[in-house]
């Protein structure tokens, strides 16, 4: 494959109070893959996107995007926290929230104009919340909810997109939206990292994988690592998943 | 009214602005608290500050009180990180330590100069125009006056600049920090800026009032709006209010001005909390009230279009077979039948054409939920409310 790199980790250790969480992570994502990473609960999965997107400090290894650190690529990344990581009762309506995403190509100080306004109008349209535009954030479903932060990360127009668990608690419509412009971006070139729990459905919705439980378990091509034995050495149990090959 | 009076009023009037902008976000922040441990914790500053300049109005006190209120900030994050004990407590134990040293240096070292707690806790704006602001001769008005004067207008200019930065921190660190807007900056800037303020104010209006003025006007209004910049405005404009109507009341009852002001603020609060349309508690329980009548007369017309053999439906019956109490039942087929949603023939109880459509489209509303539809359904559905 000659294909460029998105994401480089090497020997990555972050901890919590000085107890590790992650421990020697080496991770390589090329370009233009629809990422999932899979791994059970506190196994470090939101905590390895934290530190890519320098959230978290690592207290040792390395992390790049496209070959330079995160501070200097900014704009090339976009992110969708998990959910219930806000505040929900923050005066502010969806469009608001959506605006929020050209904070960060508009840089301090200046302020969001007509420009940036229809460009997060545009990206509630695609994600099916231009109805809700005016409404105050906690009076929106869950589902809603996390539309609205899906319609965000899309007006970054990032080159990669790290998504922490999109798929919670949302019913299967709103799912089957959310996958469908996911593989839209993998078609206009991007790089799409999900953290995601439903293992049935890896197969169908992703072409990458990463297992995760503190350390690498194993990353590849699905077709060729989503087995039961990776299964079970990151979930501890055997677990029993129809892969289709 | 006389020279003074006008001076006091425009004194508080400058005061609470000064004190809600920064407040706003604080109560956002869920840090009200720290608003307390700091206008407590900048003592040790002042007085030292008060040791080196032997002038209670030096700006070096501002900044060196300021100092003292990040270095609280940093104190009570730092014990709260060793995950022993919650935010509450951390701040509980370190604003009395750094007042108790406060308390102490006065006490050993400036006994005999103004520098009294009562007026540190207190304040006294009936004092504050007889300390003026006199440059080569001239009087150019109370010193308080400029002094919260410029506060305020670096607070305000700060939030003009910086509005979208201190939105999207609040809101949302994780994103902020992904976006290059540093969450650690903003925090620390808000809290420079609220200690800055909390000093400049002490001295006018006290303490306590300090804390009341930062907090009361911003947690007022979030109970009325669900946006952000009309939060600011309300709190500018109840921290005025209260400030001058506080004024008004000590005048007249001939009581501490600040304790007025403190007052009033609680008050307004009071009337807010109990009577705002939408979030208030009156409303919020006449919804409660509303929705329970409307999901009971709903259920009862789906039992009715349900129910096609006439034993179900007949008067004396229809409160065994839905399972209430007589008098909800009464309620509820008063109400169907006021509105024409139902009509009563032989003691039997059947829809009419109207009160079919409604069951269908409330049927339809309850099924479709989670879909756009509902938005102009819904002005349907609350149509028989009241
Ligand atoms: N702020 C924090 N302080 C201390 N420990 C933390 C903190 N956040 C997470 N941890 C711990 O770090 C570990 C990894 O957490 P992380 O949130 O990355 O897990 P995760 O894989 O995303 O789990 P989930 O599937 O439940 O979202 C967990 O053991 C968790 O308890
Ligand atoms: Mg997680």
């Amino acid at each position: 494959m000659n294909q460029k790199i998105a994401v480089q980790i090497d020997d990555l250790t972050v901890a919590y109070n000085y107890k590790p969480v992650l421990w020697d992570i080496d991770l390589t994502v090329p370009e233009g893959v629809l990422m999932a990473i899979v791994g059970p609960n506190g196994a470090g999965k939101s905590t390895l996107i934290k530190a890519i997107l320098g959230i978290i400090k690592p207290i040792a290894g390395s992390i790049s995007i496209y070959g330079k650190p995160y501070t200097k690529q900014r704009k090339l990344v976009a992110y969708v926290p998990q959910k219930g990581s806000v505040d929900w009762d923050f005066p502010t309506t969806a469009l608001d929230v959506v605006m929020m995403g050209t904070y960060g190509s508009l840089g301090w100080i200046k302020r969001p104009g007509e420009k940036e306004k229809k460009i997060a109008l545009e990206s509630m349209e695609k994600v099916g919340m231009l109805p809700y535009k005016n409404r105050q954030i906690s009076q929106l479903s869950g589902g809603q909810q996390q539309r609205v932060f899906l319609a965000r990360a899309l007006v970054q127009d990032a080159s990669i997109y790290f998504m922490d668990e999109p798929f919670q608690g949302v019913d299967a419509t709103t799912e089957i939206a959310i996958i469908n412009i996911l593989k839209e971006l993998r078609k206009a070139g991007k790089t799409v990292i999900v953290v995601h729990h439903d293992l049935q459905t890896v197969p169908e919705y992703f072409d990458w994988v990463t297992f995760l439980n503190v350390k690498k378990i194993a990353t590849g091509p699905v077709k060729d690592i989503f087995n039961d034995d990776n299964l079970t050495k990151t979930y501890g149990i055997n677990y029993k998943v129809a892969v289709n090959k | 009214m006389s020279n003074p009076q006008i001076e006091i009023q425009l004194i508080a009037a400058v005061v609470a602005m000064a004190c809600a902008i920064p407040g706003v976000f604080l109560v956002l922040r869920k840090m009200a608290l720290i608003s307390d441990a700091i206008s407590h914790s900048i003592l040790p500053g002042i007085v030292i500050g008060f040791f080196i300049t032997q002038d209670l109005n030096s700006p070096l006190l501002i900044l060196l009180a300021a100092l003292f209120g990040v270095i609280t900030v940093v104190m009570v994050e730092a014990i709260q990180k060793t995950g022993l004990v919650k935010e509450d407590t951390a701040i509980g134990l370190v604003f009395p330590v750094l007042f108790s040293v406060g308390v102490i240096l006065i006490a050993k070292n400036a006994s005999d100069v103004h520098l009294d707690i009562d007026a540190v806790l207190l304040g006294e704006l009936a004092f504050a125009p007889f300390d003026r602001l006199i440059v080569t001769g001239a009087d150019w008005g109370p010193k308080s006056l400029w002094i919260m004067g410029s506060i305020l207008l670096l607070t305000l200019s700060l939030l003009v600049l910086f509005f979208k930065e201190l939105k999207v921190s609040t809101f949302d660190a994780g994103l902020s920090s992904a976006l290059g807007i540093s969450p650690v900056i903003m925090h620390y800037g808000l809290m420079s800026v609220s200690s800055i303020t909390v000093v400049g104010a002490f001295d006018a209006v006290g303490a306590i009032l300090v804390v009341a003025l930062m907090i009361a006007p911003a947690a007022t209004a979030y109970l009325l709006t669900e946006d952000l910049k009309k939060m600011i405005g309300l709190s500018l404009l109840f921290g005025v209010v209260s400030a001058i109507s506080g004024y008004w009341a000590a005048n007249f009852l001939d009581a501490s001005i600040s304790g007025s002001i403190a007052t009033t603020l609680g008050v307004i609060f009071l009337m807010i909390y109990l009577f705002a349309p939408k979030r208030g508690l009156i409303s919020v329980l006449y919804r409660q009230k509303q929705q329970r009548i409307e999901v009971s007369l709903i259920t009862f017309l789906l039992h009715l279009n349900r129910h096609e053999e006439e034993s179900e439906r007949h008067i004396n019956h229809l409160q065994e077979h839905i399972n209430w109490r007589a008098v909800r039942a009464r309620t509820v087929l008063n109400l169907a039948e006021k509105n024409n949603l139902v009509q009563i023939t032989n003691n039997v109880v059947s829809l009419t054409e109207k009160g079919l459509a409604f069951t269908e489209k409330s049927l339809a509303y309850i099924i479709n939920n989670r879909d756009e539809k509902i938005e102009p359904m819904k002005e349907d559905f609350f149509l028989f409310r009241g």
